[in-house]
């Protein structure tokens, strides 16, 4: 019988294995990913607004991707799946990044206004670019590598929008098609890394729970991988 | 009016302190049963002490002048002032040197993250006794201090700070690509390590997927077999060392909590054979670490083996409550 995944109100101390999964992009593809290690799934696919859900082998904890590193550094999660683009991000934070699952491809990018000349214009003539993301130090440490000078402005919500109403003259962000960035008049100039979902460990949990956390791999391990 | 202290640092009040209190003496009483005698040193060195045994100040968090213009720093372990101290207060006496601490220090580290700048450590060093009879004797002496704060599911891993660097140069792997894998390996970077090993030009099947698979193997003393089993004899000679050290270890009956761990690596600069970091279920952090630093004496002018430990104390308290809570639970 293949194990049923049901919401659960209390995450027993010990006990099962427990993993955090990212709402938001990388949601749909990660439940996929379950699927193929035999999980039925149905039970998160649905409308629930539950955080926690259980099988016999596993407790799943729900949360933003970027939360992730968070909780399982802590070892408040065992493992947890997250973007590449999340741990470049965060990458002071001691977890064990594991495996490569492959799904969610998608480049961190300096973006311009498409045939706008103003980002090497104003690092030109003012000795620095005004740059808009949410990732403000992959950014930097971009910047840095390339011998250059930015000023890195973070920002919550749409990245986009800055470049159009001049609060900066480019943009860092992570895109997957390139539509948004077309249809905001934006074009990609320079690929700073590329992203993909990635699973990552506790480190004590990684040593404790060794054969459960190596199975959990094995299962996930992408084909041909 | 709100006064705050400084970032990562924190007051403790008579609860707390108190319990504090009790896991401090039962950690000393161990040290002094097994003939660990303890020291103090100042809380402050001069940077130059703290460089001379680890390139990057060992993570020092503080550093400023003195009225005469000195660099000075807050330490951040006790190994490096007591491997001063050793060489320095009893150049004239004869090794192997015991010696323990209780004692605060502090290190730049992110706070908010259940990590402070200012912590203390109770630990011991042995100085002057070789591997691996010294690794087993200081081994021992962690599981009885893990026994007396009640640690009863702590777990040791058990691994080799030069392992994978000599595996990489037994399989003639060039000192740049060798660096850059053993900077992936440092960083718990696995998916990039799997990428850096791909990018080694003339390495075979087999030399590939041992370097793939060995920072994932850990377990009981059969990994070592296994290891030597995908990757042949360049893994057996470069395990050699870690089966000398579990073999002490067995032979004195302390390699209970052991889990041999051949992808561990500690992050200060000093260590060079046998290293241990100390787990416990309760807690998401490791509660303690040590090993080997066979050359770190002579750096100090006096050539001597040595080996050691440091509990995070306030880590250990955490564990400790948490144990306590879990047991009651079960009995209800």
């Amino acid at each position: 019988m293949t194990p049923r995944v049901v919401e659960a109100t209390r995450v027993r101390e010990s006990g099962s294995l427990k993993l955090a999964l990212p709402r938001g992009a990388l949601w749909g593809e990660t439940l996929d990913a379950l699927d193929r290690t035999g999980l039925d799934t149905a039970g998160l696919r649905g409308s629930s607004r539950s955080l926690v859900f259980s099988t016999d082998a596993l407790t799943l904890v729900t949360m933003r991707p970027s939360d992730i590193p968070t909780y399982v550094e802590a070892g408040a999660a065992d493992v947890g799946i997250t973007g590449k683009d999340v741990l470049l991000e965060q990458s002071d934070r001691i977890v064990y990044e594991i495996l490569d699952l492959a799904y969610g491809a998608c480049r961190m990018v300096l973006a311009g206004r498409e045939g706008d000349p103003s980002l090497g214009e104003t690092e030109r003539r003012l000795g620095g670019m005004r740059i808009a993301t949410k990732y403000p130090r992959v950014a930097e440490r971009y910047f840095e590598e390339t011998g250059r000078q930015a000023e890195v402005i973070e920002v919550k919500g749409s990245v986009e929008l800055a470049p159009l109403v001049g609060l900066a003259d480019g943009i860092v962000d992570l895109v997957a098609t390139g539509r948004t960035l077309e249809e905001n008049g934006l074009e990609v100039r320079e690929e700073i890394a590329t992203s993909t979902a990635r699973l990552v460990a506790n480190r004590v949990s990684h040593k404790l729970r060794a054969d459960e956390v190596d199975d959990l791999v094995e299962r996930l391990r992408p084909e041909g991988g | 009016m709100i006064h705050p202290t400084p970032p990562g640092t924190r007051d403790i009040l008579p609860d707390e302190m108190r319990e504090l209190r009790a896991l401090q003496s039962a950690l000393r009483s161990v040290f002094e049963e097994h003939r660990y005698g303890e020291v103090a040193t100042p809380t402050i060195e001069y940077a130059e002490v703290l460089r001379r045994g680890d390139e990057s100040y060992a993570n020092a968090a503080y550093r400023f002048f003195d009225e005469r213009g000195d660099l000075l720093a807050m330490r951040s372990d006790m190994t490096i002032p007591i491997a001063r101290l050793v060489a320095t207060r009893l150049q004239s006496e004869e090794p192997p040197f015991r010696l323990s601490y209780v004692a605060r220090a502090y290190r730049a580290v992110n706070p908010q993250r259940g990590q402070m700048r200012e912590f203390t450590q109770a630990g011991i060093e042995l100085i002057g006794a070789p591997a691996p009879d010294g690794t087993a004797e200081v081994v021992a002496v962690l599981c009885a201090a893990l026994d007396a704060a009640g640690l009863n599911r702590a777990i040791v891993g058990l691994g080799d700070a030069d392992l994978y660097r000599q595996l990489l140069a037994e399989f003639g792997v060039q000192e740049q690509a060798r660096e850059r894998i053993l900077t992936r390996l440092a960083e718990h970077d696995l998916v990039g390590l799997e990428l850096a090993v791909g990018e080694v030009e003339g390495l075979d099947a087999e030399a590939h997927a041992t370097l793939l698979a060995l920072p994932g193997m850990r377990g009981d003393a059969e990994v070592i077999d296994r290891a030597i089993e995908l990757g042949g004899p360049p893994v057996e000679r470069a395990t050699q060392r870690l089966r000398a050290t579990y073999e002490a270890l067995f032979a004195r009956g302390v390699s209970e909590r052991i889990r041999l761990d051949l992808g561990l690596l500690r992050d200060l600069g000093y260590y060079t054979g046998a290293i241990l970091e100390v787990y416990d279920p309760a807690l998401g952090h490791i509660v303690g670490g040590g090993g080997r630093y066979d050359r770190l004496l002579e750096r100090f002018g006096r050539d001597l083996p040595a080996a050691g430990f440091a509990l995070y104390l306030e880590r250990l308290h955490v564990a400790q409550a948490e144990e306590e809570r879990q047991m009651k639970e079960e009995r209800e």
